[in-house]
């Protein structure tokens, strides 16, 4: 049976960025249970726990103190364990470099953190809704590339 | 002796269900005529239980109805645009309400309710899907796909291309080769 609610992790260090992102949730039609941590030591450690309930999507903020997103990334991706998590970075750059390494390490998304509360709206909902579409009808992940 | 009745089948069939509910112990709510709220939920083999009971009075439990739907909306579609038997020349709308006896507007409603997206974005993402694996499988250029696809131009194919998953379909490929090097070299 599916549960009727979508799941979603972020890790980023700034408070500030945490906060818009929980409240933005809080906005949007689909049902969500979002959880975020403030380091990549503190969302491994809690993902590497045998009962953590894994979630559908998983926000990786690039630049964080102690272990950045792409040192999550690689570990994530090469632990079989994590194969249905979609990954998006979720970070303030958007170089051409940081966008394209880090889908063929195996990043599923990409997004340019938007400056207004509205975007951030518009962009989490489309997140969710085509991640929503790739769970219920069985479409390829691998091929699950979006960025916005 | 004999005695005459008159019966109220609609009053009939909710005492029945009602009782039939309470003798399984279900909290619930009878929203109206064939539709019942639980307000639990209720273990696999509880709710076979119930189907069997509700069986004896011809009482047939229908799983999810609107699910039902989406999902005869969802097999319609794809077989329209993946099966290259079904040639369809008039409007998908108009396709999906003669195929499925609802009218368009009810069908659409029910749709985005259902699944948070829209018939329109559901075709453009299967049509966007089959492209992404005839790019990498097939080795087709954007040409033939288009083709295959039923899209007017190579450029409508490029933009939508775009527009749904915000990078273009080279850009699409040369990651995807990429992350297969990658992959192989670990």
């Amino acid at each position: 049976m599916q549960e009727d609610y979508v799941n979603i992790i972020l890790a980023d260090d700034d408070e500030d960025d945490r906060m818009f992102f929980t409240d933005a949730f809080d906005e949007l039609k689909i049902g969500t249970q979002v959880t975020t941590f403030k380091d990549g030591v503190y969302l491994m450690d809690y993902l590497n726990t045998d009962d953590c309930k894994l979630p559908h999507v998983l926000f990786l903020d690039l630049n964080m103190p102690r272990k950045s997103g792409l040192e999550c990334l690689n570990e994530i991706k090469s632990n079989p364990k994590f194969n249905d998590v979609a990954i998006a970075i979720y970070s303030t750059s958007a170089s051409e470099e940081d966008i394209e390494r880090t889908f063929v390490q195996g990043a599923n998304i990409y997004i340019k953190k938007p400056s207004s509360f509205k975007t951030l709206k518009k962009v989490l909902s489309e997140v969710v809704t085509t991640n929503w579409q790739y769970h219920t009808n069985g479409l390829n992940k691998d091929n699950f590339l979006l960025r916005l | 002796m004999k005695i005459y009745l008159k019966f109220d089948f609609q009053t009939i069939c909710k005492k029945v269900l009602e009782d039939t509910l309470l003798a399984h112990d279900i909290k619930h709510k009878v929203v109206g005529f064939g539709e019942v709220d639980l307000l639990e939920k209720l273990s696999p083999e509880k709710l076979n239980l119930l189907k069997e009971t509700l069986n004896t009075y011809h009482i047939e439990m229908v799983e999810n109805q609107k699910s039902i739907l989406v999902q005869k909306i969802k097999d319609t579609i794809i077989d329209m645009v993946f099966n290259e038997d079904t040639v369809v020349n008039v409007k998908t709308s108009a396709y999906l309400a003669d195929t499925l006896g609802h009218s368009y507007g009810y069908l659409s409603n029910l749709f985005s309710e259902v699944t948070y997206t829209s018939i329109e974005n559901f075709i453009i993402l299967q049509k966007i899907e089959y492209a992404k694996q005839l790019i990498i499988n097939d080795n087709l250029s954007l040409t033939e796909i288009a083709f295959n696809l039923n899209y007017s131009s190579v450029a409508h194919l490029s933009t939508q291309f775009k527009n749904t998953t915000g990078i273009t379909p080279s850009a699409f490929q040369r990651i995807i080769t990429k992350r297969r090097e990658l992959n192989q070299q670990q």
